[in-house]
């Protein structure tokens, strides 16, 4: 059973079956980047043009190499223009990458909605590898696969995402694929950093971390990004460590093992004190590696659909 | 669609196992290069079986592994069909190995060009010999077996279904007639 | 120029006039309304069952000229108030450059008389404050001398207080309305979306409804601290789109202020939820954002009880290449005065919601009363202003007939009965190509 869309616009609203197929699918992937050759020739002849209108280099580094390990053919286009491009600069600039035939776009855009917007204009699978603060569904779906690897299931399991949820496509993503799979969910962040109504989505608030360490299995830990501080939605960076960062002191009050995420890059000593960052039950690194796993499957599984 | 025929029955395929057996022994003159792969998804449990009649005979361990080559057909590329995607598990090194390729059914060869091209990516074998349970003809491409357990005739609108304990309850060869 | 119109339903409820009768006009004069026999020297157009109503005025246009001539230019938008049945509109000051000089106040004028042969009267708006900045008032006398019908900034809302003050008490001299889009700027930041369940799924940068209410509550005392030393006032809401807001108006007018509101097609039909069902159109991404199924209810229901005054479009056109983008970057507003005079005959008359009564006044008599333009009577000797409609007939929005250079609405496509037919104003006649 194939994917029910041919795009990747985000999880809200994905059919679980869906989400399993990737994650399934992209524990054949890992097993192939175990192997002395990390390639397999299933999408020979694809090109795919990475789109990447917001700088990001480890996202783009993922999606390239799992394109690459598919045997396709890579194309970058990196605008790192402002996120008020005009919007003339922008269906422009997708049209003539369409007139060279090109089959799947990943993309990145610092504006909501930008993928959406993208499947408007052009007839490839679109792929939304972070669209302003709505959603960065491979992100959340690796964080996932992490999970069910190290704990064999994400029903029931209780999960924390701490930061800033206001401003985090992240978070958006995870709420929604967890919730779909049946675990529990809950926020943890400052009040100015919770969106409104957040709530209805079916997750929980806390306003300290030290409330929530006892209660879960899993903390998904955002990068504070540095530039909201200017917009003063908080007081300093020293305040929110006290509050919300993650150290072992704090981990101490948990009742059983917690895995700790984070979506990099770090802040060493403002979301996770270094300690917790290497610590054993930082799954850090792996999600790095599950990440080009997860795209791998994304990437087959839209680009081997029937017409 | 109607059985035509029952080729094999649980008698004949424990039998034709155990001849390939001792001819895949007799021909690698012992088992001390040898490893089994099999092609799944049935591939997977005729090259256990075989695995285990030969280090029974020979009184040793044989590694085994197991082959998907969903990544590697051909019409998958084409947008033909996305099957469900299983996992190879191939836990030794394969350089300078006989490797013994096992199927059930060897019919057009693709599922055996794309087996090759994947087992070429994990390193290289010394040698690569096929085993398959039936022969059923109709090849597309310059493919042959090594090992036969039975060699059928058969036509395009005909089916043959190889159950196996294993996964489908009973063992048996059936040749279907499609309309 | 003689026209008949042969069973008519001519309604003004200012002169309680509703009935069914012949009406001719000749050179611009209404000359019989009656029995009236046909004459080979008459244009007849058999009007039973369709209506004729005092001119109807749109008070919030945006015709981009001078400036901005790529979006819309002073011919095309009254071209477009001719087509979708306004015999009159006003226009926003923030044109470039700003009507904060009686010159542009002339040029508009101007050159509005020579569209359509000045079958549309437009009325310019000038600004408050000099170059829309909210810091200096600007010239006022000199633009009311030049023509000016009333003052606003409109989108550049004047966010100092003490300015604002400033503003009530010079422009209460001279007895025109001050029309105020109300926002506070430094809530509403960059906000793309009404905040609330929608925005925070959407990830669009929320846009909290108080900034409207921040500025309407901070401008309604403003005028009741002023009201002994001013003594009156004229004070009129764009757009209002939320129920708090509502509220304070209902407050502040049964304490005796002298304020009036409009309020959009848009913000009486569509919610913030469409944003999201649409994906991102950026047709719907209008300042003031769409707001909740609860604040509709409250403004239809304002619309119904009279709170709101009147109905205005806020004709916003863009260029398709602006509008054909990512939300965040594509620009706020669309247009209306092709769709206004349609839906509200679909969606609010022919649904019983209000009477076509109420409708003339919304966008007829009540703006008119604002703006302290004289009333339009439908009599035998006077000047004929007139809106002619179809409340029947079934059409579909269709852009391709639109006049407006540009196309961006949401209501592309949609069924609606009831549309207008032509106007008739300053002795000419133009029948709609919708």
């Amino acid at each position: 059973m194939p994917l029910k869309s041919r795009h990747l616009l985000g999880l809200e609203g994905m059919p679980k079956e869906d989400i399993e197929l990737i994650l399934n699918t992209a524990v054949s992937f890992k097993e192939v980047l175990e192997r002395p050759i990390k390639k397999v020739p299933t999408l020979q002849g694809k090109t795919i043009v990475n789109l990447f209108f917001e700088s990001s280099t480890r996202t783009r580094i993922s999606f390239e190499l799992a394109e690459r390990r598919l045997s396709a053919d890579v194309v970058n286009f990196t605008t790192a223009g402002s996120s008020i491009a005009k919007g003339e600069t922008f269906k422009d600039t997708i049209k003539n990458i369409e007139a060279m035939k090109i089959d799947m776009v990943v993309i990145r855009h610092s504006s909501s909605g930008a993928a959406h917007f993208l499947t408007k204009i052009i007839d490839a699978n679109v792929i939304n590898a972070g669209d302003g603060t709505h959603e960065h569904p491979t992100q959340a779906l690796l964080d996932i696969f992490t999970i069910r690897e190290k704990l064999g299931k994400v029903q029931g399991i209780n999960v924390c995402i701490v930061g800033d949820i206001l401003h985090s496509r992240v978070a958006r993503s995870n709420i929604f694929g967890l919730k779909t799979l049946g675990a529990n969910v809950s926020v943890c962040g400052p009040e100015t950093l919770i969106p409104k109504e957040i709530e209805k989505l079916g997750v929980e608030i806390y306003h300290n971390i030290e409330d929530v360490i006892p209660k879960v299995d899993v903390l998904n830990v955002l990068r504070l990004q540095l530039e909201r501080q200017n917009s003063a939605f908080i007081p300093s960076l020293q305040e929110y460590h006290k509050h919300f960062g993650i150290t072992r002191e704090k981990l101490e009050k948990a009742t059983k093992p917690i895995l700790i995420m984070h979506p990099g890059p770090i802040n060493r000593g403002v979301e996770l004190s270094s300690d917790v960052a290497d610590s054993e039950h930082s799954v850090i690194l792996e999600q790095v590696t599950n990440g080009v796993a997860v795209r791998m499957a994304i990437l087959y599984l839209l680009g081997t659909m029937g017409n | 669609m109607r059985v035509k025929e029952k080729i094999m029955d649980e008698n004949d395929i424990e039998r034709t196992l155990n001849r390939l057996a001792h001819e895949i022994i007799e021909r690698n003159k012992g088992t001390k290069n040898i490893a089994i792969v099999g092609i799944r998804t049935r591939g997977e449990f005729l090259a256990k079986r075989l695995a285990e009649k030969i280090s029974k005979i020979e009184k040793t361990q044989i590694p085994v592994g197991v082959l998907d080559i969903t990544f590697y057909r051909d019409d998958v590329r084409l947008k033909l069909r996305q099957p469900e995607v299983k996992t190879t598990e191939i836990n030794f090194t394969i350089d300078d190995k006989d490797i013994i390729l096992v199927d059930d059914v060897l019919f057009t060869g693709r599922t055996v060009r794309a087996a090759l091209d994947e087992l070429i990516d994990f390193g290289r074998p010394k040698t690569v010999q096929l085993v398959v349970l039936i022969d059923r003809g109709n090849r597309e491409l310059p493919i042959q077996p090594d090992f036969v357990g039975k060699k059928i005739k058969t036509n395009l609108n005909e089916e043959v279904k190889v159950s196996l304990r294993e996964v489908d309850g009973e063992d048996s060869v059936l040749l279907i007639e499609h309309d | 120029m003689k026209i008949l119109f042969k069973n008519a339903r001519i309604i003004n409820p200012a002169q309680k006039l509703d009935e069914i009768a012949d009406i001719l006009i000749v050179d611009g004069k209404i000359e019989k309304i009656g029995k009236i026999e046909e004459n080979e020297n008459f244009q007849v157009y058999d009007f039973t069952n369709k209506i004729i109503s005092p001119g109807f005025i749109d008070m919030h246009v945006h015709l981009r000229e001078p400036g901005f001539e790529h979006k819309e230019t002073i011919k095309t938008g009254i071209e477009a108030g001719a087509n979708g049945g306004f015999t009159a509109l006003c226009c926003m000051p923030n044109t470039n450059p700003t009507a904060d000089d009686p010159s542009v106040i002339e040029y508009v004028k101007k050159k509005s008389k020579e569209a359509l042969g000045g079958i549309v009267d437009v009325y310019p708006i000038g600004a408050i404050t000099k170059r829309i900045e909210g810091l200096e008032l600007a010239p006022i006398a000199e633009l009311v001398e030049a023509g000016a019908i009333a003052f606003s900034d409109d989108g550049n809302c004047v966010q100092n207080s003490s300015v604002m003050r400033k503003a009530f008490e010079y422009i209460s001299m001279f007895d025109k309305a001050i029309i105020q889009h109300c926002e506070d700027k430094t809530l509403s930041g960059n906000g793309l979306a009404n905040e609330g369940y929608w925005s925070t799924i959407l990830g669009l940068t929320p846009y909290p409804d108080i900034s409207e209410e921040i500025i309407l509550y901070r401008d309604l005392r403003l005028l009741s601290y002023l009201k002994p030393k001013i003594k009156k006032e004229k004070y009129h809401i764009a757009h209002i789109s939320s129920r708090g807001s509502i509220e304070l108006l209902k407050k502040f007018k049964d304490a005796g202020l002298n304020i009036t509101a409009e309020v959009t097609p848009h913000h009486l039909l569509l919610t913030d939820e469409d944003i999201w069902k649409s994906n991102y159109d950026t047709n719907l991404k209008v300042n003031p954002p769409l707001k909740s199924g609860d604040d509709v209810d409250a403004l239809v229901e304002a619309l119904k009880d009279g709170t709101i005054d009147a109905i205005a479009s806020d004709h916003a056109p863009h260029a398709p290449e602006e509008k054909e983008s990512d939300f965040a970057s594509a620009p706020f507003g669309i247009i209306g005065l092709e769709t206004t005079v349609g839906l509200i005959l679909s969606e609010f008359v022919n649904k019983g919601i209000i009477t076509i009564h109420k409708m003339i006044e919304l966008l007829s008599i009540n703006p008119r009363k604002i703006l302290g333009l004289e009333p339009v009577k439908i009599s035998e000797g006077e000047k004929a202003n007139l809106t002619l409609l179809d409340p029947n007939l079934e059409w579909i929005v269709d852009e391709r007939k639109f006049k407006s250079k540009s196309k961006n609405s949401p209501f592309i496509g949609w069924k609606l009965k009831g549309k207008p037919l032509g106007i008739i104003n300053n002795g000419k006649v133009f029948w709609s190509s919708l």
